[in-house]
This record gives structure tokens, C-alpha cells and sequence, in this order.
């Protein structure tokens, strides 16, 4: 069966170049970064060069770089690092409701140990209103914590404009940049930016390596006391292969992120047309241009997210939803809600995300499979079958939550 | 995630479809929860000679929703009505936790269209 690779916002494939760069550090390398004997030296080497190649990614100085073992640790340091160091200056931080969990879980820990924490709304297109963001800031903000760009849309926010408005009110700005690096242009310098997540796996590392830059002069309390390491920003050995590969995958993406940007943009755009063409009632969740070049979410009305997905799935296809039945919880995607998206067209979202493996035979093969899926699925739908009209008439307990 | 008699169910749902002058119609659900299931059957002399579903729903709603109709048909009211949700899931070699909520619909929607049923026929 053809395999069809459309999930590389959740995950990528490891790029050759970075599996080889990593390779020796699980094998001959293996020695302690941090000790002083022929073992440690070509580790130590190893990570010395990897914090170089992130930090030109980001254009940055490398003690401005830590590594982390995940985006998830990268968001909860510098969230929960300054909100710790900052404690004494104000407890008031400020976010958005369309964050990666990571950062909304570590917001909704804080405001549960006596911070304040504002969740910004976002338009129908997934846009943030700077004005409002301006209006919410208190003599006690400390922090704006806002996504480079959103996961399950690609929406992009106005990251240097927010950096302005942080720096004219003297607040630390930290951007959870995890699905941006690699994908477009990250000048830490040019957005003043103060603190930023970046994961390896994203990029074709593996999984299990992220970093995070801090700017120079900021102070952060570690999540985790222990060792010298990462200038005792983050103690625990390093995870040297990990590290190596991240450094690698940095360096390509800077080699190669205008190639392959136009590549993965003119993919997107051939299957975003394609299945707007053949199959009627299609949503676009998110904004049409202020979006990363991969990503396309769309919503299939009256048929539900899952089913899709394991269609697709049957047919080869990997793609990921905002349907509730794909997170373990009974409520769709909270970054679609917030965008005001109707439940039902919630349920019914998928997320395509390309990646440098995908041809355009990939996108004509789903462009060809997906309206006969959609078309068997809305045969079978009561919302569909009945007319949209119709469906209205049936009672449904018209509340925003679950009941059952 | 799925069994394979629920991917079955899944890929090759039975009894879709909606009866026209149904005898009794059953519509359960709710879209915040992603799910809706709409079922009709035909009745004569205390028999469901036919079922029909429509559902919108996650692959656990759809297989459900085809299980049901094939354990009803040819059964008796009584028999029909004694059909749970447990008997269902069951049927289909167990679902996994986090859908038992969907499971919890193909019953009920049965369950509601005899109910219509006897309304209808309550003289």
C-alpha cells in the first residue's frame, strides 16, 4: 500500500544527514560531555558545534542557547523560569487561548499558584488584535507568552509587532516557535523576541532534543536542579546524539529552508485548490496567507473528523484532526472553538501538514481519494442526507459542552 | 485502537440508509460531542422486519450504529428492547475506554425509534 506522510506538524521523519550526524555519539562517542578524559572531548566537541549551528539558526549568541530534552520542557522552563525569577516584579502573565498545551498547561499551573493570566482571543481567521493585547497589560505583567505560529492552522502571529509592544512596556516576550523554526526565517535580534522554544523533531531531528534561547541578561529558574550543565540553566547529562542531530538539522534547515519552501508551499497550495474543487462544503480553518508554507487545515461539513482519518488511514494516508475523538477528550480542538468554528465543523477539521518527503504525486493521490471518502461519508450523514436545513430541526441539546 | 470487527463495522457499515414511511424514527446526539445517529425501523406484528441508520460520528459511532442493526433485525420487541449498550460493544469484541461515551448511542437510538413507534400506535 502507497504510504502518504501528511502529519509533520505532529511529527517528522529523521533527515539522512542528521541520523548519520548523530550515529556516532551512540556508538564509539559515548562519553560523558562533561568529563575531561579522551571520552568526553569529541561529546563535548560534539555539543559545542550543534549550540553554534541553533544559534545561527536563530541568529544568536551561543550562550543564549540550552537544550532541552523536549518543546513541552522548553515552553514550561522559560514560562515558569521567569514567572519564578520575575515573582517579586509582578504576577500578571499574558497568553493566548490557541497556545500548544504546553503553554497554556504551565499558565493554568501558575494561575493556580497565585499568578494572573490572560488568555487572548483570536478572530475567525485565528489573528490576534494587538489592541487588545495592549489593553491587557497591567503594571504587573511580567510576561507575554504567544505562539510564532499555531499548530493546527499554521496561522503565523504578528510576532515582531508583539515584540515592540513588549519592549516599549519593558515586558519579557517568550514565543513557543516550535512549528515556525525551520519553516520560515527566525531572526531573534529582528523580532525582539527575549525567550524562544524550538524541538528538534519538528525539524528531522528524533524526538527527545529541543532548545531554548534566552536572551542574554534574563534570568530564569531551572525546572531541574541538578548539574553544572547548560550553564546550570538545565541540569542532567546531555543527550549528546540528540543534540548533535538538532545542531545538524539547524544547519540544513538554514541550507535548505528556501528551496524547500517553495516545494512544501506550492504542495499545500495544489491540495488545498484541489480539494476545494472536487468536494463542496469545505472550511478553511485559519487565515489564506499569514500562514507557515505546510499546513492546511480544513473543515468537511457534516461528516466527523475521526472517520475521515481512518479512511484516509485505510487508503495510506496519515493526517490528524481537531475532532474529539482523536484527543482523548470529548471536546474538539480549542484552537478551532476559539476561532468561533461550529462544533460540528470542528469535529469534521483535518490537518494536512506537508514535509520535505512529500511529492506532488502524494498530493494528486489524496486530491483523487479523499472526495469519495467524503462523498461515502456524507451518504451515511443524518446532517447531510436530510439537508443542512433539515438537520436543524432535529433537537439536540444546544449547549457548548458535552452532555453524554 | 479499533478491533477488527469494528473496522469491519466501520468499512463496511450494514443497513445504511433511512426508511421512507418508517414505522418509527430515533434521533440521538449531540454535535458538541461530535456524534449523531438517526435510526428507522419498519415494524410488523411486534417484528423489526427493517432498520436503517444514518450516523455522523467517529469510526466507534458508525460501528455501533451498523452492529445494532444487525442484532435487532427479526427480533421482537421485547428482544429489541433488551438490547443495551453493553450488548453492543460487546458484540463488536469491545471498545476502546475513551469511546465507551460513543458507544453509548446506538442503543439508545434504538431504543428511542421504538419508543417513536409506540407512540405513533398508541390508540
Amino acid at each position: 500500500m502507497k504510504k502518504i506522510y501528511l502529519d509533520n506538524n505532529a511529527t517528522t521523519a529523521v533527515h539522512p544527514e542528521v541520523f548519520d550526524a548523530m550515529l556516532p555519539y551512540l556508538k564509539d562517542e559515548f562519553g560523558n560531555p562533561s568529563s575531561i578524559h579522551w571520552a568526553g572531548r569529541n561529546p563535548r566537541k560534539a555539543i559545542d558545534e550543534a549550540r553554534e549551528k541553533a544559534a545561527k539558526l536563530l541568529n544568536c549568541d551561543v550562550s543564549e542557547i540550552i537544550f532541552t530534552s523536549c518543546g513541552s520542557e522548553g515552553d514550561n522552563l522559560a514560562i515558569k523560569g521567569i514567572a519564578e525569577s520575575k515573582r517579586d516584579k509582578g504576577n500578571h502573565i499574558i497568553t493566548t487561548k490557541v497556545e500548544h498545551p504546553a503553554v497554556l498547561g504551565a499558565c493554568k499551573y501558575l494561575a493556580k499558584t497565585g499568578f494572573d493570566v490572560t488568555f487572548l482571543d483570536v478572530d475567525s481567521q485565528g489573528m490576534l488584535d494587538l489592541e487588545q493585547l495592549k489593553r491587557a497589560i497591567t503594571s504587573k505583567t511580567i510576561l507575554i507568552t504567544i505562539m510564532f505560529a499555531n499548530n493546527e492552522t499554521g496561522v503565523i502571529f504578528p510576532i515582531d509587532e508583539i515584540g515592540k509592544i513588549a519592549k516599549e512596556h519593558n515586558i519579557l516576550f517568550h514565543t513557543d516557535a516550535v512549528q515556525g523554526v525551520g519553516k520560515v526565517p527566525i531572526d531573534v535580534k529582528k523580532l525582539n523576541v527575549d525567550l524562544l522554544t524550538l524541538s528538534g523533531h519538528k525539524i528531522y531531528a528524533p524526538k527527545g532534543v529541543a532548545a531554548v534561547y534566552v536572551k542574554r541578561g534574563v534570568r530564569l529558574v531551572p525546572l531541574i536542579h541538578g548539574g553544572h550543565q547548560e550553564r546550570n540553566r538545565r541540569g542532567g547529562t546531555e543527550n549528546t546524539a540528540g543534540i548533535a542531530a538538532l545542531g545538524k538539522a539547524c544547519e540544513i534547515a538554514l541550507r535548505d529552508m528556501a528551496e524547500e519552501t517553495k516545494h512544501i508551499t506550492a504542495l499545500r497550495d495544489r491540495l488545498e485548490n484541489g480539494l476545494r474543487e472536487k468536494i463542496p462544503y469545505v472550511r478553511l480553518n485559519g487565515h489564506p496567507t499569514r500562514r507557515i508554507p505546510n499546513t492546511v487545515n480544513l473543515s468537511f461539513e457534516f461528516v466527523e473528523g475521526e472517520s475521515l482519518l481512518l479512511n484516509l488511514d485505510m487508503k495510506g494516508v496519515a493526517a490528524s484532526s481537531g475532532s474529539a475523538c482523536t484527543s482523548g477528550t470529548l471536546e474538539p480542538s480549542h484552537v478551532l472553538l476559539a476561532m468561533g468554528v461550529p462544533m460540528e465543523s470542528a469535529h469534521g477539521s483535518v490537518r494536512f501538514s506537508l514535509g520535505r518527503g512529500n511529492s506532488a504525486e502524494d498530493i494528486d493521490y489524496v486530491i483523487e481519494a479523499l472526495p469519495a471518502i467524503v462523498e461515502r461519508m456524507r451518504s451515511m450523514s443524518p446532517l447531510y442526507s436530510t439537508a443542512a436545513k433539515q438537520a436543524a430541526n432535529i433537537t439536540f441539546s444546544e449547549s457548548g459542552s458535552c452532555s453524554h | 485502537m479499533y478491533s477488527e470487527k469494528v473496522m469491519d463495522h466501520f468499512s463496511n457499515p450494514r443497513n445504511v440508509g433511512e426508511i421512507e414511511n418508517a414505522d418509527g424514527v430515533g434521533t440521538v446526539g449531540n454535535p458538541a460531542c461530535g456524534d449523531i445517529m438517526k435510526l428507522s425501523v419498519k415494524i410488523e406484528g411486534n417484528v423489526i422486519k427493517d432498520v436503517k441508520f444514518k450516523t455522523f460520528g467517529c469510526g466507534a459511532a458508525i460501528a455501533t450504529s451498523s452492529m445494532v442493526t444487525e442484532l435487532v433485525k427479526g427480533k421482537n420487541l421485547n428482544e429489541a428492547e433488551a438490547i443495551s449498550n453493553a450488548t453492543v460493544a460487546e458484540a463488536l469484541g469491545g471498545l476502546p475506554p475513551v469511546k465507551q461515551h460513543c458507544s453509548n448511542l446506538a442503543a439508545d437510538a434504538l431504543h428511542a425509534a421504538i419508543e417513536d413507534y409506540k407512540k405513533k400506535h398508541a390508540k
